[in-house]
């Protein structure tokens, strides 16, 4: 790894924050006018809203440290998948309605984790992005939260298709709780979150809600890795294709 | 899904004022219709506090007795108090 100014590495920090917003909150706008009924389209949407709002705090923080006179736009649109540092989880296709929600789930429990700490930081602009994100994602946590229940212990087809959603997104949500040199140095300098020690609380409250939903988590502790470095999955060069079309087509168009 | 039944949603939208009806949707049980409300109806910074009903248990006058029900009241300028001479210090009446 090649040496990082301090300032290189908050940047990066910030952009994959940013990113893994992002494009979850764009997978969950893919869902716009297609839910399965009105009610959890527009409950999906303003999800999305929330979680590209989010998005925009880190990469307009982000855009400031860099100081390279690129904008929150230049850094969501310009930027090619190999310099895109979201978690593989959510990049991963919506699927049915069970796996979006399963890939909801696994991420609202920890991103509330993360948000919990990252109020702590001693970098006020974070803290602060955290303390504004939190009230939101208490609310999708307790929305993909009563999903799971539902579908869990619903219908014997609902049950099954959220058993195999749980069972095709596990191997992804290790990486949440990975660390490397940019975690370490933040949670050194009292600005990031160290992630590792978020596992056993974000597996308790897991695994409770998904007993309780009368299903069960794989056995398996095989990890997905690579997102946070840019090594992404075949699905993040569709999903940009999608989101940086317009101002890759027209750059600089506005409303 | 396509069973759920309907409900009607009251929003409340700031402390004294009453709930006020905002529509209806569908959800499974009442505490998915709370938050759907919330979703759908709240989402402009409609409400503080939100009422859910099951339509059903709306019962609700019959359009035919409109004119027997609602013609009456019509004619009866009595009924408002309209009368009253009030004390000039009394302003926001």
């Amino acid at each position: 790894m090649t040496v990082m100014t301090s300032q290189e590495i908050l940047v990066k920090y910030l952009l994959r924050l940013a990113d893994t917003t992002l494009i979850l909150g764009h997978r969950l706008s893919e869902w716009c006018g297609h839910g399965p009924v009105l009610e959890q389209d527009i409950a999906m949407t303003n999800i999305a809203l929330d979680l590209i709002g989010e998005a925009r705090n880190y990469y307009q923080y982000a855009a400031k440290v860099e100081n390279k006179n690129n904008s929150e736009d230049d850094l969501a649109y310009m930027r090619d998948p190999m310099d895109y540092y979201n978690i593989l989880l959510v990049e991963q296709p919506n699927g049915d309605f069970a796996h979006t929600i399963a890939r909801q789930y696994f991420f609202d429990v920890f991103h509330y984790l993360l948000l919990e700490e990252l109020q702590q930081s001693k970098d006020k602009q974070l803290s602060a992005i955290a303390e504004k994100s939190i009230k939101e994602v208490t609310y999708h946590k307790k929305w993909s939260g009563e999903w799971i229940l539902r579908l869990g212990d619903g219908t014997e087809m609902s049950h099954n298709k959220m058993q195999e959603a749980i069972i095709d997104l596990w191997n992804f949500t290790g990486e949440m709780f990975l660390m490397d040199q940019v975690d370490e140095l933040l949670v050194k300098e009292k600005k990031g979150v160290d992630v590792a020690k978020l596992q056993s609380s974000w597996l308790s409250t897991i695994k409770a809600q998904i007993t309780e939903a009368t299903l069960s988590l794989p056995e398996t502790s095989w990890v997905q890795k690579g997102g946070k470095q840019g090594i992404h999955s075949e699905h993040l060069g569709f999903i940009l294709t999608d989101l940086q079309y317009m101002q890759r087509t027209y750059p600089g168009q506005t409303w | 899904m396509k069973n759920w039944p309907l409900w009607e949603v009251f929003i409340r939208s700031k402390q004294g004022l009453n709930h006020i009806h905002a529509g209806s949707l569908h959800a499974a049980d009442a505490e998915m219709a709370i938050e759907n409300a919330r979703d759908v109806y709240t989402r402009r910074n409609e409400g503080i506090s939100i009422w859910v009903v099951e339509s059903k248990y709306v019962t609700a006058s019959n359009p035919d007795d409109q004119g027997a029900f609602f013609d009456p009241a019509n004619s009866k300028v009595y009924r408002h108090p309209t009368f009253y001479e009030l004390p000039i210090e009394l302003k926001h009446m």
